[in-house]
């Protein structure tokens, strides 16, 4: 009997699984988190991986959530521990009253287990070994066998896991029946020799709705399918890859001309990030619609190039999909660190505009909109994703399209307009927009064509030296990126019941865990008005979000408290005002972080809790 | 430096091409170059190129990097759109504008050390990728714009203006392009006019990644004694392997060859080149030979001319992409966008 009570909770835990990486445990892992899903119980499930291809430990971690908190939780009720090198480690991690469940076939001395934990071993080799003799079929179906034991010992329904393993082998048909019988080994052995159901179970229920289960990487990739873009360069980077090789599938199921069966598109996988940026502009100089994918360290690569696109005034569409930094810094964890060098990017004043989607959902419609924004702004345009959000399957609302939506292309002015004698100045301004007209190579024969440089120019894009035209049009770009304030996504702000001098920024991937900490946060007795940024230039209504209250919390994923710096710096607001929340360890943000450090430094501030009101 | 306008007065009695433009119509504004500089005579042979295949003047894109050689393309083709990107980078640049218009005509210009030093991969990447163009080197073996330091194709044991003797070994643009299956390969001199218009002609007409190396001395850093690429030494080192004509189709054959000393290649826009053969042993569609030529004769301190390489069956990235014929710009949403009824069926997929 465990010195802590066992942990009893329904629909409502978080299971982790510690493999290998390279033994195949990913497909049979994601097929636990997708049966739960399947019995109407929203799960949220993280990968954490290394940075390699076999041989090192990798885990997979499954909230199971019917109250809908997608972000990460912190701590682990159950542990499914499949890697003798982290074996100490990973009981370590459990929680008071947790479960382990191990490969018993070895026997373990007690002093390796802890006593308020309860232990659950199944010799899972000597099963392996004794029902195949094919040493590759013994670790891959030793997976399957543990999710049938799983099934029973958190009480699922095993129809749903069937299911999937039908799914899954659908066209392969030979693989669906041996698939069926690891799982049914299992399950056989977990309800003759184990004590199932344990504390932990899942029971049916009808939360997930119409909810699709995608990587943030896929959603945005068809969201630059659904924006029209034609042209994409990339070099291979993790996280990023993904979101390339998912636009490729998206096109080659959605872009083949059904006649021809030609490619209404082209993919470049090139030499590296210069090149592929490279390429992006001068496809979009020339009137596609383009983008790249990366990370950090292709940021750091293409800094010239985006310049020459800001100062010249090239579309372009980036996704960087963050990792942990500086320099090759931890490849395979999360972070939000490329705030300030994307805000910024490049030599000389520069500023970009940024999108954050907190989700797949908001990553397919920033991934779209994008290309409206980099045609009307004629600038280059990050979206913000990072490891978290794209390469781990969240819950998301299923993805909509307004069918008689049209490309916004921006100010292209045609070959009728300039015969009809429209004057034409590259970088005219004229309506007050900061936005000039720019006409596509090939337009005219004796009008509108121009010279692109990343040399001053004049209005007429004829180059100068001279100080005042110089500035004139600096000057149209800080209009420019003024308009920009209003087309970029608004911030949303949600306001607490209870009359409050405090607030909290946060954006992206902090979301949902920033959703859950709230309510822990007023359980703690504290009121906190939340606003979520989704863009820079930050909206006017940040800066009044800050001015309507004494102090508020900037919750990122960084160490330097890098939105935080660029309110202080684009808002020009006292740095006092803004209190840095940090998580950079390469985890996911989790609800409990959030609510302990601004919990306890509401606390330390002797903040007069709220009355409750009824 | 200041952007000098040309006077827009044209000559009525000027000859007019078939598309009834004149030689006017293909120029852009004055050079800005010191006087002598190779890289206008270059100039003067696109523009001469382009007027006798009678190009549409905007229907051609022109791309460059940085350099004095990456400017040029303000002195030519005045109604055409140009770019002059960033340091080395025209190669990815122009393979983008190529991606999104298969439909224009795509001229790169840049430097020996825009090509052969900072943006040598880019080079490499472009050509190995068959992207349909016409690369131009303007190569006078030093960095012009910034003061005459040696280039990557400066050769070695040639001195420098201040008497510096290059320890390096040099690249040979041509030969690397050779190696890396670039369609078209040519070599000349940019005190060769006639040599060198029908070889940016003949480059303009191939389908596919068309590479010419133009020795085009430096008259400020790069023109004197103990230099390779100096008028004098290119003059008494040219070992020329041909002769090109091209002809278009729509012009008759008017000049007669002795026979055996010609042959004739078609291109894919249906002209042809005339080869007069100076080598009467160099096969123009043996890469490998021509490798072996190349370094044979530059071992000798020889600078091999003419067209050096050209594949009869050429294809380009676009071939390779399997793209749409229209070009991709001109996709609108309705053919791009897949719309929710797609995406119904996707999310179905995703549950
Ligand atoms: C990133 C970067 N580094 C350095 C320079 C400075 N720079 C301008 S032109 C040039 C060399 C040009 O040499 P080349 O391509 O041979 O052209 P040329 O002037 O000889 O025609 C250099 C180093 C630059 N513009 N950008
Ligand atoms: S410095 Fe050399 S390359 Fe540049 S313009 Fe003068 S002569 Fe030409
Ligand atoms: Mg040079």
């Amino acid at each position: 009997m465990p010195t802590a009570t066992p942990i009893s909770r329904v629909n409502d835990f978080v299971v982790r699984f510690a493999n290998v990486n390279g033994s195949g445990s990913a497909s049979a892992n994601e097929m636990f988190a997708r049966a739960i899903m399947r019995m109407g119980v929203p799960v949220a499930p993280r990968n954490i991986f290394p940075s390699n291809i076999q041989g090192l430990p990798t885990w997979y971690e499954v909230r199971v959530t019917e109250a809908n908190h997608l972000g990460a939780r912190g701590g682990i009720d159950m542990m499914v521990a499949m890697n003798p090198q982290t074996f100490d480690k990973d009981i370590a991690a459990l929680e008071p009253g947790g479960y382990l469940f191990y490969d018993s076939t070895k026997e373990l001395p007690a002093s390796k287990f802890r006593a308020d934990i309860t232990v659950i071993g199944m010799p899972l080799t000597a099963i392996c070994n004794r029902e195949y003799t094919d040493p590759r079929q013994r670790q891959l179906f030793k997976n399957i066998i543990y999710i049938g034991a799983l099934s029973a010992l958190l009480d699922m329904d095993v129809k749903a896991v069937e299911q999937l393993i039908g799914e899954q082998y659908k066209g392969k048909e030979k693989l669906i029946e041996p698939n069926l019988k690891a799982l049914n080994i299992g399950r056989d052995y977990a309800i003759l020799n184990l004590h199932c159901p344990i504390g932990l179970r899942v029971k049916k229920s009808d939360k997930v709705g119409d909810r699709i289960f995608i990587e943030g990487n896929a959603a945005a990739a068809l969201g630059a399918v659904y924006g029209g873009a034609t042209v994409c360069a990339w070099y291979p980077i993790t996280p990023s890859s993904g979101l390339a090789d998912a636009f490729t599938k998206h096109c080659e199921r959605l872009r083949v001309d059904p006649e021809t069966k030609k490619a209404k598109y082209a993919i470049v996988q090139a030499e590296d990030e210069l090149a592929s940026i490279g390429i992006v502009i001068g496809a979009a100089w020339n009137g596609a619609r383009a983008f790249t994918a990366t990370s950090g360290p292709g940021i750091s690569l293409m800094q010239e190039f985006i310049g020459l696109a800001y100062f010249a005034e090239i579309p372009a569409v980036l996704f960087d999909v963050q990792r942990a930094g500086p320099s090759t810094g931890m490849p395979t964890r999360t972070q939000q660190c490329d705030i300030i060098s994307c805000a910024y990017a490049s030599h000389g004043d520069t500023k970009h505009v940024l999108l954050f989607p907190e989700n797949p959902a908001e990553a397919f419609e920033f991934g779209a909109a994008a290309f409206d924004l980099a045609d009307r702004l004629q600038t280059p345009i990050f979206v913000m994703l990072d490891l978290d959000i794209g390469m781990n399957h969240h819950l998301s609302q299923p993805l909509a399209w307004d069918d008689t939506r049209k490309f916004d292309r921006g100010k292209v002015m045609t070959a009728a307009e300039l015969d009809a004698g429209r004057d034409f100045g590259r970088y005219l301004d004229v309506d007050g927009d900061g936005i000039a007209f720019r006409t596509y190579p090939g337009t005219h024969p004796t009008k509108g064509s121009f010279f692109t440089r990343g040399t001053s120019r004049d209005r007429y894009a004829k180059y100068t030296e001279e100080g005042a035209p110089y500035v004139d049009n600096m000057q149209r770009l800080v209009r420019k990126f003024d308009t920009a304030k209003d087309l970029v996504p608004r911030p949303l702000q949600a306001n607490s019941v209870n009359q409050t001098k405090y607030g909290v920024i946060y954006f992206g991937s902090t979301a949902p865990a920033m959703d859950e900490a709230i309510h822990m946060i007023e359980a703690r007795g504290h009121a906190l008005d939340r606003m979520r940024i989704r863009a820079f230039p930050f909206h006017s209504s940040v800066n009044s979000f800050v001015a309507d209250h004494d102090f508020v919390f900037v919750v990122e994923q960084n160490r330097d408290a890098q939105l935080r710096s660029l309110i202080v710096n684009e808002c020009g607001i006292d740095p006092v005002r803004l209190v840095p929340i940090l998580h950079y360890d390469g985890t996911p943000i989790t609800a409990r972080f959030i609510a302990k450090a601004i919990g306890d430094h509401l606390d330390q501030l002797k903040v007069t809790p709220m009355k409750v009101s009824s | 430096m200041t952007y000098l306008a040309k006077p827009k007065f044209h000559h009525p009695h000027l000859p007019k091409n078939e598309l009834g433009y004149t030689h006017r119509d293909y120029e852009g504004a004055v050079s800005t170059l010191c006087a002598g500089c190779g890289h206008d005579s270059i100039t003067a042979a696109i523009i001469q190129a382009c007027f006798e295949l009678s190009i549409e003047p905007h229907r051609v894109a022109k791309i460059s990097g940085i350099g004095c050689s990456s400017k040029t393309p303000t002195y030519f083709l005045g109604n055409s759109h140009g770019f002059n990107s960033v340091h080395g980078r025209m190669p990815s640049v122009l393979t983008g504008a190529n991606l999104a218009n298969r439909d224009l005509i795509y001229l790169g210009v840049s430097g020996d050390g825009d090509s052969a030093s900072i943006g040598f991969g880019q080079f490499a990447h472009a050509l190995r990728r068959g992207v349909n163009m016409t690369y131009i080197v303007e190569n006078n073996g030093v960095y012009g714009l910034t003061k005459g330091q040696f280039s990557a194709t400066a050769d070695r044991g040639s001195k420098s203006k201040r008497g510096v003797i290059n320890t390096d070994n040099s690249i040979d643009l041509a030969a690397i392009a050779l190696q890396l299956g670039a369609s078209f390969v040519a070599r000349s001199f940019s005190g060769d006019k006639h040599q060198l218009v029908p070889i940016i002609k003949a480059a303009i007409s191939h389908k596919g990644a068309a590479f010419i190396d133009i020795i085009s001395p430096c008259v400020a850093f790069n023109n004197h004694a103990g230099s390779t690429k100096s008028f004098d030494f290119v003059r008494e080192h040219n070992e020329a392997v041909n002769r090109l004509d091209v002809i278009s189709t729509r012009m008759p054959i008017e000049v007669k060859y002795e026979p055996g000393t010609v042959e004739i290649v078609e291109q894919h826009d249906g002209s042809t080149i005339a080869l007069r053969k100076l080598d009467a042993d160099y096969d123009v569609h043996d890469r490998a030979a021509a490798l072996g030529f190349l370094q044979h004769h530059s071992a000798k301190g020889q600078i091999v001319t003419g067209l050096l390489h050209v594949e009869k069956e050429s294809e380009d990235l676009h071939a390779h992409l399997h793209t749409v014929d229209a070009p991709l710009n001109s996709l609108n949403e309705k053919e791009l966008c897949p719309g929710q009824a797609a995406l119904d069926k996707f999310n179905a997929s995703m549950r």
